[in-house]
């Protein structure tokens, strides 16, 4: 799948993380900030990884600013972002969530 | 869900729809049912983010034993669909429905919620549905809304669109929610079902907050919505037994368990007769005595 357009899902207050897709070329490209980007960087990314890869999704930039979120409402953030990036809103694919 | 009839539904605390923050804590409170909003709450643009936190903090969060409840948008919005479809699939207990008005809604939503069970591997008829009722016509219609499906466990009072709807607004006293609080508490009875009042939402009035809480209590409601986790001890304060109505309580049961090892069917306690009623009313003493722990396991009373 490609991306269509620009989006961006979550906010900046604390629990929550922002997470913005954008087309890309090269892979999976980060860009994360994040207080705990040491401790957990890997392990964001790899959430995010999961919700783009079982979308079949091969490219994009992903810019994350994490304000200390579960990995469930990471989950939910890259969710949204990718149905929002994908133009499909009104008609989820169920068989991902 | 066989003990949906019977449970405890003093406190139900509304939690906004995409506020991570008060979904990831919302079960510490001890509310007895906790209801994640994804309806006013919730931005236009924020709904299918809202839908999809809920859905993760419910098949991902442990909030013990509170009952879990959802108020989706209106049928007449574009999320209604999705968001029935994503909380059947999260597996809630139970749906609420904003702004009912007749007994062909809550059909509507039963037919989707049947459709999605099915869709999604769920045990028909697993989920439960609530209906709001915040207008006249909802309050004129309240016995068919109340009445209108097996799965429906309570109807509430919203009291902000009705007083709207009725041309007035909320006053200290509350005498322009009487008819429709009397309406609401009857039909919830007459349909075997849970009552539950509006919100109350000026935090700086504790006293009013009292007032309105032992009001609904004298009435016979279960309980009430609530917006603000510190009103859950105070709900639950009003609605706590005396240690003489559990003294009561126990004295009952233990007398009714007597007759019945006997095999007589009335009994008398203290020259008073103890009939069906008064059997029922001490089980709900001692559900509250131990919900407020002021009984011990084995139910012998332990309060100050």
């Amino acid at each position: 799948m490609e991306i269509k357009e620009t989006a961006m899902a979550g906010t900046l207050e604390s629990s929550d993380i922002q997470i913005m897709l954008s087309a890309g070329t090269n892979g999976y490209e980060f860009e994360l900030e994040s207080d705990v980007a040491k401790q957990f960087g890997d392990q964001i990314k790899a959430t995010i990884t999961n919700v783009l890869e079982a979308y079949d999704i091969q490219n994009a930039k992903i810019s994350v600013v994490d304000k200390g979120a579960l990995d469930l409402v990471i989950k939910a953030r890259a969710l949204t972002a990718v149905q929002r990036a994908l133009g499909i809103v009104d008609t989820p694919n169920w068989e991902v969530m | 869900m066989s003990d949906s009839k019977e449970r405890l539904r003093r406190t139900m605390m509304f939690v906004p729809g995409n506020n991570p923050a008060m979904i990831k804590d919302a079960g510490i409170f001890g509310a007895d049912s906790i209801m994640f909003d994804l309806e006013d709450a919730v931005s236009m643009a924020e709904k299918d983010a809202a839908r999809y936190l809920i859905y993760e903090a419910i098949t991902t969060i442990d909030y013990g034993d509170a009952e879990l409840v959802v108020r989706i948008n209106g049928l007449d919005t574009p999320y209604y669909q999705n968001d029935i479809k994503a909380m059947v699939k999260a597996g809630i207990d139970v749906i609420r429905l904003p702004k009912a008005e007749t007994a062909e809604m809550i059909h509507e939503l039963e037919t989707l919620v049947a459709a999605a069970e099915v869709e999604f591997g769920r045990e028909v008829g697993s989920t439960n549905l609530m209906a709001a009722i915040e207008s006249a016509k909802g309050v004129v219609n309240a016995n068919e809304i109340a009445a209108a499906s097996p799965r429906m466990i309570g109807i509430a009072l919203s009291a902000e669109d009705y007083t709207t709807d009725m041309k007035t607004h909320r006053y200290p006293d509350g005498q322009e929610l009487l008819y429709a609080r009397n309406v609401i508490l009857h039909a919830a009875r007459a349909a075997g079902i849970a009552a539950f009042d509006t919100v109350f939402t000026n935090m700086d009035d504790e006293a009013g907050f009292y007032r309105e809480t032992e009001l609904i209590h004298q009435l016979g409601f279960d309980g009430k919505s609530l917006v603000n986790p510190r009103q859950v001890a105070m709900v639950n304060k009003v609605y706590q037994p005396t240690e003489k109505e559990i003294r009561n309580a126990q004295q009952v049961i233990m007398a009714i368990e007597q007759a019945r090892i006997k095999g007589s069917g009335v009994i008398s306690l203290n020259g008073q007769m103890v009939d069906r009623p008064v059997v029922l009313r001490a089980e709900r003493v001692m559900r509250l005595a131990k919900a407020n722990n002021l009984v011990d396991a084995e139910g012998e009373y332990i309060g100050k």
